[in-house]
């Protein structure tokens, strides 16, 4: 494959963060997923780069400890009672 | 970590009827909502500061900020999202100062060496193996994703996490951090594939990666397949 096909590649990777955030309408976007059809490295690239940031978005969220949820709690208690002492 | 308490759940409807309560004065009815909210706010602040200590102080923080701002607080976003990103601009403070302490640049997280020169070129071009998602215990998974955000920059890795863990647009990302939206994006793609890369060699076929790392020769987004057809 010539070094002409792989810069293409890579100026059609500015694309990717329009098909990351679904705006496919957009011109790069939409030359990107032209492109993927024939080209299985872009598509690999774009299928891991999704996963990427769907793993993210996806997370549980993390738990709290039960010391620092104890100690929040009773911090926001007394901040409360401060508030409304006043 | 052992589960201590059980996290509320809430629609929107509810969330709103315990603000107007806790508006009224009701402390319960506040601290509804914080059990409701604190996973996922301190969920964005451990992902940002990469430490549970400083991600404790920014959570603490923002609740009492929270709490003191109650009164002005609209509902215009929900109250999650508002913590959070109370939250957020705890922690990008303390982003801020850890560069400034280390005398890194004083222009803070608005440096531009993130933003310019081409998009790296993508490396690992071998398919995962499987859904991680479903394939991983839950805290491997949590590990597995702490250690890869820590291989980022201070840069990447604020505006990866207030787009892609907050969930902020990247306009209010951008704002966030005091950079322009063409800025965001480029850095936003930066971090993506930064991250894909180093996931990659995590969940990556190791058949495939070793047939990879063996064969690509000038490296290129195309050169894999070629190389492999020759090598048959």
């Amino acid at each position: 494959m010539s070094h002409d096909a792989s810069h293409e590649c890579q100026e059609l990777l500015q694309g990717l963060a329009d098909h990351l955030d679904g705006e496919t309408q957009s011109r790069m976007c939409q030359e990107l997923r032209r492109h993927m059809d024939g080209c299985p490295n872009c598509r690999l690239v774009v299928d891991t780069a999704q996963r990427t940031v769907q793993l993210f978005r996806g997370e549980e969220p993390i738990e709290l400890s039960q010391d620092f949820h104890l100690r929040l709690h009773a911090s926001l208690r007394d901040a409360w009672k401060r508030k409304f002492a006043k | 970590m052992p589960k201590i308490h059980t996290a509320l759940l809430l629609d929107r409807a509810a969330e709103s009827a315990l603000v107007l309560q806790a508006q009224q004065g009701d402390f319960e009815a506040f601290d509804q909502l914080v059990r409701h909210c604190e996973r996922r706010v301190f969920t964005v602040a451990l992902r940002l500061l990469g430490n549970r200590e400083d991600a404790e102080n920014a959570v603490q923080t923002a609740f009492l900020k929270a709490l003191e701002a109650l009164d002005g607080f609209r509902g215009e976003s929900s109250f999650c999202s508002w913590v959070a990103r109370i939250a957020s601009r705890v922690g990008l403070d303390l982003l801020r100062s850890r560069k400034r302490h280390e005398g890194a640049s004083l222009d803070e997280l608005s440096g531009d060496e993130d933003d310019e020169g081409n998009i790296p070129r993508p490396w690992l071009l071998v398919d995962w193996r499987e859904d991680p998602s479903r394939s991983v215990e839950r805290q491997e998974l949590h590990n597995i994703l702490s250690q890869a955000l820590d291989k980022l920059s201070p840069n990447l890795r604020a505006i990866f996490v207030l787009r892609d863990v907050q969930g902020l647009s990247t306009e209010e990302a951008a704002t966030e951090l005091g950079i322009t939206a063409g800025n965001a994006k480029v850095r936003l793609l930066r971090a993506r594939l930064r991250l894909r890369e180093i996931l990659t060699e995590v969940f990556g076929s190791e058949d495939q990666a070793r047939d990879h790392l063996r064969i690509i020769g000038d490296g290129g987004l195309a050169a894999a397949p070629a190389a492999r057809e020759e090598d048959a």
